[in-house]
């Protein structure tokens, strides 16, 4: 069965997950990818200081729609390839206290260090997923940076309910990633001797 | 069931479809992948997850997956018929389809990044036509997402690397090494097309060709019908699963397509399908439109 994470989430929360564990997300996280990423580690941002202490951040660049009153939503709102940020991602949750990073594809070893020492997960969506992911987003709150960054690079703070990942690198040292690779590996191997 | 339709509107039904709509053998194998995970395991749940993905774009009319890829028509036309004109047919279709957000925009130009907006532009949609002699017009479509077609590879052997010769175990070596290091990237589990011999050109259009198959399909050829289900069967012991989560289903389909090459070349070429393996099939005649998937 899924596990529930409410947000925000504190270490202890998020020490509890392990690799493999599916958990849905309830409360509100922001998006960013690579021009989020680059502007939190250039600059030291008091607003995103308060947003994104104990939150995920979502490597997405979603497809919005405004109405008549101005207010947006999320029409379609997959995750994009995440090891882009893998030059970034621990420095992010280390100066702004953020407890996961969301996307697809996976990190590499620094982003697990940071999350074994600071107490931070990587959480994979599942790709193609965009009409359930969409429906996950109930509402959008806020968006920073839409006119510097464009639509899909701004970060768009969102509330989420149930929204649906799988815990695939912990705060334990255990990639799921590096897992399947190596045992994908041995039996490759084989199959390429017969 | 048939409609009297204009050929335009045909077009943009057809894209509709391919793009909301998982064809029924596409879901059946889906299905059977969920069914053949241990119950609550990480891959079952996933592929529930894909398959209520899928139920949901279909009844929402929205698109399954927010890459709605590159548009690959294949069209086989009758004498009545004229290639210029169901070209501007095509591209006004797609540029309506865009409209109605039935595709993202998805044609970037390549020298300025910028993108068209409207899935037109050079070289875009993608369009194969073949002459036939009897009336009537098909037109078969398929959406190839991005991130699928990243990880697609072309392979001359013989391939010290792999050990691949230029026999059948040596293509057989090809597919098993494209798919260890596709891993989920792919978004898997795919359906691997195989374009062997010709061209470089020729060889890759061979591999997409073959994807237009059925999932589940059998090779005509019991030769290859059964090195398929052998490649199938090997690939799915790498436990890569879907979305690289770890499972037993990691390909849903292996299809051979040959060609005939020149001595000196030898190509294995590769198309990774994704598990929105989004086809569909419009047959129109005397302005009435029947569609299939
Ligand atoms: S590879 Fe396929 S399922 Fe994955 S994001 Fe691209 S189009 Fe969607």
């Amino acid at each position: 069965m899924a596990k529930k994470i409410h947000l925000p989430a504190g270490e202890d929360a998020i020490r509890s997950l392990h690799c493999g564990d599916i958990v849905e997300i309830s409360g509100v996280m922001v998006t960013g990818r690579d021009n989020v990423h680059k502007y939190l580690i250039e600059n030291d941002d008091e607003m995103a200081h308060r947003l994104l202490k104990d939150t995920f951040i979502y490597h997405c660049g979603p497809v919005v729609k405004q109405n008549d009153k101005g207010e947006w939503s999320f029409v379609a709102a997959g995750p994009t390839t995440s090891i882009r940020e893998e030059p970034y991602q621990g420095k992010v949750f280390e100066r702004y206290g953020l407890r996961a990073a969301i996307g697809k594809g996976g990190m590499g070893p620094k982003t697990l260090a940071a999350c074994e020492q600071l107490g931070a997960v990587y959480l994979h969506a599942i790709g193609g997923l965009a009409v359930l992911l969409a429906r996950s987003v109930k509402r959008v709150l806020d968006v920073h940076w839409l006119e510097e960054f464009g639509t899909p690079e701004a970060m768009w703070v969102i509330e989420v309910e149930d929204f649906p990942a799988i815990v695939t690198m912990d705060s334990h040292g255990k990639s799921l990633h590096a897992e399947i690779l190596e045992k994908s590996r041995a039996q490759y191997e084989m199959l390429l001797k017969k | 069931m048939a409609n009297q339709m204009e050929l335009k509107d045909a077009l943009v039904e057809l894209i509709r479809r391919a793009s909301t709509h998982l064809p029924p053998d596409q879901m059946a194998a889906l299905r059977r992948a969920a069914d053949s995970e241990p119950k609550e395991s990480m891959a079952q749940q996933t592929f529930e997850m894909m398959i209520a993905n899928a139920e949901a774009a279909a009844t929402s009319s929205t698109p399954t997956c927010q890459d709605t890829g590159t548009l690959l028509f294949y069209v086989d036309y009758g004498p009545e018929f004229r290639q210029r004109e169901l070209r501007e047919a095509i591209e006004a279709a797609a540029r309506e389809a865009t409209r109605r957000s039935y595709l993202r925009p998805n044609a970037v130009d390549s020298r300025s990044g910028k993108n068209s907006g409207d899935n037109t532009g050079i070289g875009a949609p993608y369009i194969h036509f073949e002459e036939e002699e009897k009336p009537g017009l098909r037109v078969r479509l398929m959406l190839k997402g991005g991130g699928s077609e990243n990880v697609g590879r072309q392979y001359t052997v013989p391939d010290s690397e792999i050990g691949a010769g230029r026999d059948l175990d040596g293509v057989r070596k090809c597919i098993i090494d494209a798919v260890f290091k596709a891993q989920g990237y792919g978004c898997a589990p795919g359906i691997i097309g195989v374009g062997i011999g010709g061209d470089r050109m020729s060889s890759f259009l061979a591999s997409k060709e073959s994807l237009f198959r059925k999932v589940d399909d059998t090779n005509p050829d019991p030769e290859l019908a059964k090195l398929e289900e052998q490649l199938t069967a090997e690939c799915n012991t790498l436990g890569i699963g879907p979305m690289g989560f770890g499972g037993s289903t990691s390909v849903l389909g292996v299809k051979l397509n040959f060609r005939h090459r020149v001595p000196a070349s030898f190509f294995v070429s590769i198309s990774y399908m994704c598990w929105a393996n989004r086809k569909a099939t419009l047959l129109y005649r005397n302005g009435t439109a029947e569609f299939e998937q």
